[in-house]
């Protein structure tokens, strides 16, 4: 039998024998910001159409989160430098070729946004509160009157933010895992659909309950005809990409991907979305659950797995 | 200006001279190396082929690493030779990311590094330290551009090849075959 045996003399900490560069804090900053720009959308998306009467959880309640989840999110991008001293770096120069860059100035976009977009439901959400000083009063109605521009601006810039999380590994053709641009579209839409998961927690009304567990099914369905074209995508390719797919299917992450992503975090919440549908008496906290959890999980995994596919040795 | 460098695959040993070189020479920290040997054992027994590399970084000419850089730390300077500025360097990881040979390490005080080609000894018109000390003579460097140059005139004479050209990165590192 044909043969191919390689060693190399290279030994490099965190490079071999295969790259272990990014650890907890790039998926949990993946995924903080797909989930931010999920509840953000929701959240555009009902004010822009007007029905804040009907979706008052999506537009006020949830939101409330969302500054949280993105400080979260940037302390973890800080957390991952080597090199923290120098993090101002990142926001003195704007790299459009490079997703890191811009990504960090798509985030310096939206989470003021967020503040700004809390602040102005604080209120709504909390009768008895009050501003300290009177001229917050006049910055909040200010917001108010142009809340509209601002769902709009919300609405394009989650958009671009929940795609950008899946860009930040797509655009490295370096791990052939991650080089396929379905990478985008999946963090895209498990973004939207842990964000819908999120509203079905906090939800009171039967309304908002069934729409957003309806969205969250429909978001399934799309993950996992992006998941099914994923694979089709590698298999096709060549054997670096072969290779890569091969991590699951067969390979070390086959479990890990198929039991936890795919049947923990999508096949099961679908059916117990589609039994609640059938007026089956289903806590929808449980489906929420386990779709908030499967996308944690989906980045882990992606970020990890694809660190372990390269071109070379 | 266009800066390359061949390397004699049938002329190494592997005896690491390169490696040790590199490493006083540009104080790399313990246990990292900007240069390496590899050794490919290729064939079915008892009809084997080996060859022995010294490899780094390969100064591609479209290079993801620099342009994946978030603050512009990773660049090109004059003859196309790929460096680092440690104190613009945030220390992200994305370049190590994307480079398809993974020549790039983190440095133990944050930033990252890689071979530079010895550039302050190349300004000064001197060859990079691995160049120098090779005791088979394997490995040539110079200028591309300029047809008399070294590395030119090898080029000219023997078959060569780059590692995986596919993933489009244009590597200047040419191995002698
Ligand atoms: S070998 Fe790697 S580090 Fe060097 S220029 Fe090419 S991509 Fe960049
Ligand atoms: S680790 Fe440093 S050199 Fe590499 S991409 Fe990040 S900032 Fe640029």
């Amino acid at each position: 039998m044909r043969e191919e045996i390689i060693t190399s003399g290279r030994m490099n900490p965190k490079i071999d024998p295969y790259l272990n560069i990014w650890h907890w804090e790039i998926p949990i900053y993946l995924f903080l910001g797909g989930l931010a720009a999920g509840i953000l959308f929701f959240a555009a998306f009902y004010t822009i159409n007007g029905k804040e009467k009907d979706f008052p959880t999506a537009i006020e309640k949830t939101p409330l989160i969302v500054p949280f989840l993105l400080v979260i999110g940037l302390i973890s991008l800080f957390l991952d430098l080597h090199h923290k001293l120098y993090f101002w770096r990142l926001y003195t120069t704007i790299r459009l070729e490079s997703p890191m860059s811009w990504g960090a100035w798509v985030l310096m976009i939206v989470t003021p946004l967020s503040f700004i977009w809390a602040a102005i439901h604080l209120k709504k959400v909390f009768p008895s509160f009050k501003w300290p000083f009177p001229w917050l009063d006049i910055i909040e109605e200010f917001f108010i009157k142009y809340k509209k521009v601002i769902a709009w601006a919300m609405i394009i810039s989650s958009l671009i933010l929940g795609m950008y999380t899946g860009i930040l590994l797509s655009a490295f053709n370096a791990r052939p895992l991650w080089n396929t641009s379905i990478l985008g579209p999946l963090f895209l839409v498990s973004g939207l659909s842990t964000g819908a998961a999120m509203n079905i927690l906090f939800a009171k009304t039967h309304l908002e309950k069934k729409t957003f567990s309806t969205i969250d099914l429909a978001l399934i369905g799309v993950e996992l005809f992006l998941i099914v074209h994923l694979f089709m995508g590698l298999l096709a390719s060549t054997q670096v990409q072969i290779d890569a797919a091969s991590l699951f299917l067969g390979g070390s992450y086959t479990a890990a991907f198929w039991v936890l992503v795919v049947l923990m975090g999508m096949v099961i919440p679908a059916i117990l979305e589609i039994l609640e549908l059938w007026k089956f008496k289903i806590p929808l906290f449980v489906p929420a659950l386990l779709v908030i959890f499967g996308g944690i999980l989906l980045r882990f995994i992606i970020t990890f797995a694809g660190q372990t596919s390269r071109w070379l040795y | 200006m266009r800066y390359a460098m061949a390397i004699d695959t049938k002329k190494c040993v592997g005896c690491s001279d390169c490696v040790i070189a590199c490493q006083t020479e540009n104080n790399v920290p313990i246990g990292y190396c900007r240069d390496w040997i590899v050794e490919v054992t290729d064939g079915t027994y008892p009809q084997l082929e080996m060859e022995i590399r010294s490899e780094r970084c390969n100064h591609c000419d479209n290079s993801p690493c620099v342009r994946c850089c978030p603050t512009g730390a990773s660049h090109i300077v004059e003859g196309g030779i790929v460096l680092v500025t440690p104190n613009e360097c945030i220390g992200c990881g994305a370049c190590i990311a994307s480079c398809p040979y993974d020549a790039r390490y983190p440095h133990p005080d944050g930033h990252v590094d890689k071979c530079t080609f010895c550039v302050h000894r190349v300004e000064k018109g001197q060859q990079p330290a691995c160049v120098g000390v090779c005791p088979t003579n394997c490995l040539y460097f110079g200028d591309l551009d300029d047809p008399k140059s070294e590395v030119s005139e090898i080029l000219k004479t023997r078959k060569y090849k780059t590692l995986i050209p596919q993933a489009g990165t244009e590597p200047q590192l040419y191995f002698l075959i």
